[in-house]
């Protein structure tokens, strides 16, 4: 470890043109995503009924990263997702929830 | 903060029943947000803990980045820059030799395509803010600090700043966590050995259990799963994302009024 970081440090600090260029490429249509949605609302009126529908989608948001992740687990993943919300709705302490989810999944799946 | 009410038994009439502008504070306090540095401090100390975890999964998008083949400088840039968790991490896992450009960045943009939704969903409160608040905001805007940001929000706090706060302390231990998991590569191993995957999903659950509004919240948040989990099986990559919001936000648009 040491060796290597001795001996590697120009390999560490390499950028190769193609590799930055890539990035950059990913950066610019990241940021396009990022900043299109709202520019595109703030230039077309919205609706009361419209923005109900998107005061949902926080949580619905939420909802869709987290359901196929948790239905491609198993029964560590689940049990240990129980003790995140059961953390949560007892202390709403993120860290403390966070940490218990953690500490529950590598438990679990030793365990299980 | 009553400053309409009469003047004899006003203050006992504030205090028995909530003011009728309480049950509809999400849409009347978006015209009161302020992008100040108390907003900023707010957020950006909110969302350390929260960094914390982020930086647990930084470590593993580290490992991968020099597994990949990536530099430690270059998978630094790439933290820095692009800035969204498991695009990047989605994107070293298809790097190879010789390195497949377009499918790489269309890939990302894919993935990214939800954030798309979630910048829309800060409009209520973003719509009194400069350009340059609102781009500058989102450019930090990450899953975790957004939906701490929505939340803040939506309990009618008025700081603009919020996102902008709560983004850098992401983007620090972000970058941080990423040169921290490129340099210690191979010594620490499999990420999953130590429950650093599961991190994301445990910062999911958390945040859901905080947005939950009550009733109101299942409609849209069932059409949201279901359309997600089958979206999953057959699409590629994570338009699923995409879908449930799109779904969970039509649905609601059909039933506004119904």
């Amino acid at each position: 470890m040491m060796r290597e970081l001795g001996l590697d440090l120009a390999d560490a600090l390499s950028l190769e043109p193609l590799t930055v260029g890539v990035i950059l490429a990913m950066t610019a249509v990241t940021v396009l995503t990022k900043v299109g949605g709202i520019w595109l609302v703030r230039h077309v009126e919205l609706s009361d009924r419209l923005e109900a529908g998107l005061s949902v989608l926080p949580g619905a948001i939420v909802i869709a990263v987290l359901g196929p992740d948790l239905a491609n687990g198993g029964p560590a993943e689940w049990g240990a997702a129980g003790l995140v919300l059961l953390v949560m709705w007892r202390t709403e302490n993120i860290l403390l929830a966070l940490i218990a989810g953690v500490v529950g999944v590598v438990t679990f799946r030793s365990v299980l | 903060m009553t400053e309409e009410s009469p003047p004899a038994d006003g203050n006992a009439a504030g205090e028995s029943t909530p003011e009728p502008s309480t049950s509809v504070a999400a849409d009347a306090d978006p015209d009161r947000v302020t992008f100040s540095r108390e907003g900023f401090r707010a957020g950006f100390v909110t969302c350390v803990p929260i960094a914390l975890g982020v930086g647990g999964y930084g470590i593993a998008f580290g490992v991968l980045a020099d597994q990949a083949g990536l530099s430690v400088a270059e998978a630094a840039l790439m933290s820095a820059t692009v800035l969204a968790g498991a695009s990047q991490i989605i994107a070293v896992e298809l790097w190879a030799d010789p390195l497949p450009i377009a499918t790489i960045v269309f890939t990302v943009f894919a993935i990214n395509l939800r954030y798309s939704l979630m910048g829309a969903a800060l409009q209520p409160w973003f719509r009194r803010l400069s350009p340059t608040q609102i781009y500058g905001s989102l450019y930090f805007m990450a899953d975790e600090n957004w939906a701490l940001t929505m939340r803040d929000l939506k309990s009618g706090s008025g700081r603009g700043a919020f996102l902008l706060g709560s983004g850098i302390a992401i983007w620090v231990f972000w970058v941080g966590s990423t040169i921290l998991g490129a340099v210690a590569g191979g010594v620490i191993g499999e990420p999953a050995r130590y429950g650093f995957d599961f991190i994301l999903a445990a910062v999911f659950v958390a945040l859901a259990a905080e947005l939950w509004e009550g009733k109101s919240t299942l409609v849209p948040w069932i059409a949201s799963l279901g359309t997600a989990v089958i979206a999953a099986q057959y699409l590629p990559g994570r338009w699923y994302v995409l879908l449930g919001g799109l779904v969970a936000a039509a649905v609601e648009v059909i039933r506004y009024d119904a």
